[in-house]
C-alpha cells in the first residue's frame, strides 16, 4: 500500500517518493554519492561521453525520420532530403557525422585515463569489463551506421569487414552470405544494418552504461592518486577525500561540457569533414559494386586495429590478431599485478611501457589510413608486437617494478 | 607541470597526421562561395559548356533562386534547358543514350557522364580537383576525342571549354615543374592556340565554374559558418558563466 513508505518531502515529490525510491535514487547517485575532490582533468571524458551518446540517439531519431535503408534511395535520402531539403537536416547529419568520432575520442580518452590510474584494478574488474563491453557495442554501432549513407566507402568497407567473418574455416562463407542476406552487400544488408543500428544496438548501448554506472556506484570512483578514500571516513561515515556528486562534480561536468561542446560546434559549423577524417571524400560517391576504389580504409577510429590485420601476412590470423588485440584489453584487471594503482606511485618500468604502448597505438592508427608500403608494413607489425607485449609481460613487469609510498590521503595539485 | 602533462605528449604528438594522398597535383582553385557574383558566372558557364551532358540530379531550380540570389524567372529562362519545373531537380539537356529512344551521351562517349552534385566534394582535393582538372585538357592526337587531361589521364570528357582557354600541349614529363619556392610542382602546359579569353580570364572561368561546384556539392557551407559563430559566441558566454559557478560552488573545497 501506499503510505508504507515513509517519506522526508511532501507534495508530488513525496506523492512519487512513497510508490518509488526516487529520493533514495537521487541521493544514492548523486548528492550522496561520494567522488574523490582531486579529480583532474582525464575525468571530464566520462560524463562527455554520455553527452555524446545522448547527442547520438536524439539526433538519430531525427535522423531516421528522412533516412531510406534501400540500396536504391539511401544515398539519395542523405545527399539530397537530409542535406538539402530538410530544414535543418544537415546539421542533423553533421552532428551526427561529428558525434560518431567525438564518442570514440572521449572514450578513448576514457581508457587512457583508466590505464594511467589503474581504475580496472580491484574492486573496479567489472566496471572495467562493462565499459570494455559498451566500447565493443560501440564499435559494431559506428560500423553499421557507416554503412547507412551507401557512398562508395560504405559499400566497399561493408564488403571487406564483412569478408573478415569468412577467414572462418568451414563456416565462413556461408557466414558472410548469412551476415549480409546476399552475396555482396546490398539492400537486404541495408535494411538489417538499420535495425540494428537503430534499435538493436542503441539499446545495448543504452543498458550497459546503466550497467557501468550501476557498477562503478557500488565501488565508488578512482581517483588520481589511486587512493581508497573510504578508508578515511569522518564521524558520520563520509569519506574525508570526498565530495558529493551534486552540485561539486555536476557543476564542474556542466564546464567541462561548454568547453567540449566549443570543440564540437567548431567542427560541426566549420570543418564537419575535418579534412577526410571524419567523412572521407570517397563517399560522397554513390555505392557501385563495379569500381573498386583505389584505396580502402576505415573511418580513423578502427585504423589503430586495422593495421594490425594489414600487418599479417595471412588472412585468417590477421583476422585472429585484430580480435585478440581487442579482447586481451578484457584481461586487464587481471594482468596488472602491481601494488599500486596510480602511475604516479609506479617504477619506471611501467611508466615506459605504457609510453610504448600509447605511442604504438597512436602509430598503428596512423598507418590504418596509409596505403601501407613495405616499411610502413613492417613498423606496424613492430607496433602489433609492442601492443601485445604491454599485455602479455604485464604481469611480469608490474610486480618486479618499483613502487613509491602511496599517500593516505589524496593530493591537490591546485 | 611537465609531469602532468606527459600523458597528454604521447596521445597527441603522433596524433593523427593528415595523410598526404597518392593523388595528381593540385593547384589551389581559390573558390570563394560566398562571392555571390562568382557563383552566378559559374552558374553561367556551367549551364552553357557542362549542364547539357552532365546532371544535377541533388539541385533543384527554386535552390539555386534563392541561393544564388536570382529570380525564379531569370533562372527558368537563363539556367534552364531541359524544360525541367522550378521545384525539379537538374537533368542533363542531352539524353542518357544508350537507350531505346534517343542516341546520347553514352553513345558518343562511351560512358554516361556523371552527375556532378557532389563532384566537388568526392575527389581528394575537394574543390581543387575541379580546379585543377578544368586547367589540365591537352591536345592528344592519340585519344578518340582528341584531348586528354594530366588530373584524370584518358578521361573520355573532351575540352569542352577549348574556345575559351585555348589550345594546350603538355611538354615531356622531365620539363615538368619541380615545385619549389612559390611554384607548383606537377604537368606544364603551352598554349599553342589562345582562345577567346587571356590566360588569367579563364583562370577565373575555371575557378568561378568550381565555386559553382562547391557550393553545389554542399548549399549548407553558405549558411553553416554564419551560424557557427553565433553559437560559438554563446558557447563561450555559457562556459564562462559555467566557469564562474563552478568557482563559487568549489571554494570550500581544499
Amino acid at each position: 500500500m501506499a503510505g508504507d513508505r515513509t517519506t522526508t518531502v511532501t507534495g508530488v515529490l513525496g506523492w512519487l517518493d512513497q510508490r518509488m525510491p526516487v529520493v533514495d535514487f537521487w541521493n544514492k547517485h548523486l548528492a550522496q554519492y561520494y567522488a574523490p575532490k582531486n579529480f583532474n582533468i582525464w575525468y571530464y571524458f566520462g560524463s562527455l561521453a554520455l553527452v555524446v551518446l545522448v547527442n547520438q540517439i536524439v539526433t538519430g531519431i531525427w535522423l531516421t525520420m528522412h533516412y531510406k535503408p534501400s540500396a536504391v534511395d539511401a544515398f539519395a535520402s542523405v545527399e539530397l532530403t537530409i542535406m538539402r531539403d530538410v530544414e535543418w537536416g544537415w546539421l542533423l547529419r553533421y552532428m551526427h557525422s561529428t558525434g560518431a568520432s567525438f564518442f570514440f575520442i572521449m572514450v578513448y580518452l576514457h581508457m587512457f585515463r583508466a590505464l594511467l590510474y589503474g581504475s580496472y584494478q580491484k574492486p573496479r574488474e567489472l566496471v572495467w569489463v562493462l565499459g570494455m563491453l559498451i566500447f565493443l557495442a560501440m564499435m559494431a554501432e559506428g560500423f553499421l551506421g557507416y554503412v547507412l549513407p551507401w557512398g562508395q566507402m560504405s559499400f566497399w568497407g561493408a564488403q571487406v569487414i564483412v569478408s573478415l567473418f569468412g577467414a572462418i574455416p568451414a563456416i565462413g562463407p556461408d557466414l558472410v552470405e548469412w551476415i549480409q542476406g546476399d552475396y555482396l552487400p546490398s539492400d537486404a544488408t541495408i535494411n538489417r544494418f538499420f535495425a540494428l543500428h537503430v534499435v538493436a544496438l542503441p539499446i545495448s548501448l543504452l543498458g550497459l552504461v546503466v550497467l557501468h554506472l550501476g557498477a562503478l556506484h557500488e565501488v565508488g570512483s578512482n581517483n588520481p592518486d589511486g587512493v581508497d578514500i573510504k578508508k578515511k571516513k569522518d564521524a558520520k561515515g563520509v569519506p574525508l577525500d570526498g565530495i558529493p556528486f551534486h552540485p561539486y562534480y555536476t557543476v564542474k561536468d556542466t564546464f567541462g561540457v561548454g568547453v567540449f561542446l566549443m570543440v564540437f560546434a567548431f567542427v560541426i559549423f566549420f570543418e564537419p569533414t575535418v579534412g577526410d577524417l571524419f567523412l572521407e571524400y570517397d563517399n560522397f560517391n554513390p555505392a557501385d559494386p563495379m569500381v573498386t576504389p583505389a584505396h580502402i580504409k576505415p573511418v580513423w577510429y578502427y585504423t589503430p586495429y586495422y593495421a594490425m590485420l594489414r600487418a599479417v601476412p595471412d588472412k585468417l590470423l590477421g583476422v585472429v590478431v585484430m580480435g585478440a588485440a581487442v579482447m586481451i584489453l578484457f584481461l586487464l584487471p587481471w594482468l596488472d599485478k602491481s601494488s599500486v594503482r596510480s602511475i604516479r606511485y609506479r617504477g619506471p618500468i611501467t611508466k615506459i611501457a605504457l609510453a610504448l604502448f600509447t605511442v604504438s597505438f597512436v602509430t598503428l592508427g596512423y598507418l590504418g589510413m596509409q596505403a601501407g608500403s613495405e616499411l610502413q608494413k613492417l613498423v606496424a607489425q613492430i607496433c602489433t608486437g609492442i601492443y601485445f607485449l604491454f599485455f602479455i609481460l604485464m604481469p611480469v613487469y608490474t610486480k618486479m617494478d618499483s613502487v613509491k609510498p602511496v599517500p593516505d590521503r589524496v593530493t591537490m595539485h591546485d | 607541470m611537465i609531469k602532468r602533462l606527459l600523458p597528454w605528449l604521447f596521445v597527441l604528438v603522433a596524433g593523427p597526421v593528415l595523410a598526404a594522398g597518392a593523388g595528381p597535383v593540385l593547384l589551389q582553385s581559390g573558390a570563394n562561395i560566398s562571392d555571390q557574383a562568382s557563383l552566378q558566372r559559374g552558374a553561367q558557364l556551367y549551364f552553357n559548356y557542362c549542364g547539357s551532358c552532365h546532371s544535377l540530379q541533388y539541385v533543384r531550380y527554386s535552390r539555386l533562386a534563392k541561393d544564388l540570389g536570382l529570380t525564379e524567372k531569370q533562372v527558368m529562362e537563363n539556367l534552364n534547358f531541359t524544360g525541367g519545373k522550378i521545384g525539379d531537380t537538374i537533368k542533363a539537356a542531352m539524353p542518357a543514350g544508350l537507350g531505346p529512344d534517343a542516341v546520347g551521351a553514352e553513345d558518343w562517349f562511351g560512358k554516361a557522364p556523371p552527375d556532378l552534385s557532389l563532384i566537388a566534394r568526392a575527389r581528394l582535393g575537394g574543390a581543387d580537383y575541379t580546379y585543377t582538372y578544368l586547367m589540365s585538357f591537352y591536345v592528344d592526337p592519340t585519344r578518340p576525342s582528341g584531348w586528354n587531361n594530366t588530373v584524370f589521364p584518358n578521361a573520355s570528357m573532351p575540352h569542352v571549354l577549348w574556345e575559351r582557354q585555348g589550345i594546350q600541349t603538355l611538354r615531356p614529363a622531365e620539363e615538368h615543374a619541380e615545385g619549389g619556392e612559390g611554384h607548383a610542382a606537377g604537368p606544364s602546359f603551352d598554349l599553342v592556340k589562345p582562345g577567346s579569353r587571356t590566360p588569367e580570364q579563364y583562370r577565373q572561368d575555371a575557378r568561378d565554374i568550381t565555386a559553382f561546384l562547391k557550393y553545389v556539392g554542399e548549399p549548407a557551407a553558405l549558411d553553416r559558418e554564419k551560424y557557427g559563430i553565433w553559437v560559438i559566441l554563446y558557447l563561450l558566454l555559457f562556459t564562462g558563466v559555467a566557469y564562474l559557478l563552478k568557482h563559487e560552488y568549489w571554494k570550500d573545497v581544499h
